[in-house]
């Protein structure tokens, strides 16, 4: 049994007929094309496919894309505004926030509720915030500077 | 990885999440998913059928008469950790919830999910039990109210029907309660948690309670621990000594690659006595 799933990406309305074990994280990749959002662990824990689903961090790996329907899902690709990069991308850029990449647009989206909760985040803060992401190149160094600052900044 | 086929129904209540789960063979629920659905990733569950009680109305309140809240099952542990009702009447609840996995699995998981999975490894099964929580689910049979204490029953079991739904938790307000845990490195899911209540009458410790998950299939009371608290002053070799007892409340701890069975007991002792501590310290 199929069902009808519709959901606005990054400002923009669409419509699937998906399988119900669907997961967000394939349809975001294989039907709307944008695969920013990587897979990293499929067991929940590296994050690096969060999304935001009505402004939250979510694991788009373990939401089924039949729960996404009617919420308004933003992906690392609806970030950068005409003007440029969001302030976290540009501070992760900035910063040197990254090494191989892979674990970057889950770590920016995580970033964006860190600082949505918390603008003036912490080195702590931001450390404790990033439980759910997980980076095997770094150390989270340069990671957690790049927010810290993005947030010293007024993001 | 994805998980295998099944059918998906969306219930408008709790009436027909019911009826759903009545009829329709091998049938689970889900809410937020995030115990369900990684088991259906990994074949470890193949449901026939999704129910899904994720948008039933008025399942999310939380609600405080002063002496207990009233937390309706869809609420997420983001919700609960930043609720103002919860944070001032039972910093406990707030700060288990807060302690569950990272900010993704919070916005997602709820307290109904997590109580009707029962892992070992999850922050409230504890919590509920030291804070003599009760349970309300709603069956064909219609609605009862479960105690914690008779709700959690093995591992990954509970005393709820295969047809019932948990609609509420109502957890009774206390100031002198603490929830500690040895979080695993990589899952967050407790290793050991304890969470201790402590009540106090003119310096004396007049109530305890400690709950433990991660030690054993269920979460456990440990009332020996508790009960040598009781009636003296919550000093430091008061709490050691009553912390040493802790091992009565353990038949059988369980090990795993991380962890052994008689290193999680050891750990549930030194959680005690720090949990006991900080609840003693907020009591007064």
């Amino acid at each position: 049994m199929r069902h009808r799933v519709c959901l606005t990406v990054n400002g923009k309305a669409e419509e699937f007929d998906v399988e119900p074990r669907l997961l967000l994280c394939h349809l975001l990749r294989a039907y709307v094309g944008l695969t920013g959002t990587n897979i990293g662990c499929d067991t929940s824990q590296c994050g690096s496919c969060t999304v935001l689903m009505d402004g939250k961090a979510v694991k788009s790996c373990t939401v089924l894309a039949v729960q996404a329907d009617g919420c308004e899902v933003t992906t690392i690709e609806g970030l950068a505004g005409a003007d440029g990069l969001h302030p976290i991308q540009q501070s992760f850029w900035d910063n040197h926030g990254l090494q191989c990449g892979f674990c970057t647009p889950g770590m920016i989206m995580t970033a964006v509720e860190i600082l949505d909760r918390s603008p003036g985040a912490t080195d702590a803060d931001v450390r404790h915030g990033l439980e759910g992401n997980i980076c095997r190149c770094t150390g989270y160094e340069n990671i957690v500077k790049s927010i810290v600052a993005a947030g010293a900044r007024g993001n | 990885m994805f998980p295998s086929q099944f059918d998906y129904h969306r219930a408008a209540s709790v009436a027909e999440a019911v009826e759903l789960l009545s009829s329709l063979p091998d049938a689970k629920l889900v809410a937020g998913g995030h115990s369900l659905i990684p088991a259906m990733k990994l074949r470890a569950a193949q449901p026939a059928a999704l129910v899904d009680i994720g948008r039933i109305p008025g399942l999310s309140d939380i609600s405080s008469d002063g002496d207990s809240l009233v937390i309706g099952a869809l609420a997420t542990h983001t919700s609960v950790a930043d609720a103002a009702a919860v944070r001032g009447g039972c910093p406990m609840l707030a700060e288990t919830a807060a302690a569950i996995g990272d900010i993704q699995v919070r916005n997602r998981g709820t307290i109904g999910g997590s109580l009707a999975h029962a892992d070992p490894g999850a922050d409230y099964p504890a919590a509920m039990l030291a804070l003599g929580a009760e349970v309300t689910a709603v069956g064909a049979g219609g609605e009862r109210t479960i105690a914690a204490s008779d709700f959690f029953v093995d591992i990954l079991t509970t005393a709820l029907a295969d047809n019932e739904v948990i609609t509420s938790v109502r957890v009774p307000c206390a100031a002198g309660g603490a929830y500690l845990k040895h979080r695993h490195p990589a899952s967050s899911y407790a290793v050991v948690g304890v969470a201790a209540c402590v009540g106090l009458d003119g310096g004396d410790v007049a109530s305890c309670a400690i709950g433990i998950n991660g030690v054993t299939g269920k979460a456990v009371l440990a009332d020996a621990a508790a009960a040598a608290l009781c009636g003296g002053p919550a000093s430091a070799d008061r709490i050691a000594a009553a912390a040493a007892c802790v091992g009565d409340a353990f038949d059988e701890p369980l090990g795993d690659l991380y962890a052994s069975g008689e290193f999680r007991a050891h750990l549930a002792g030194v959680y005690t006595k720090r949990a006991l501590a900080v609840a003693a310290a907020r009591a007064g």
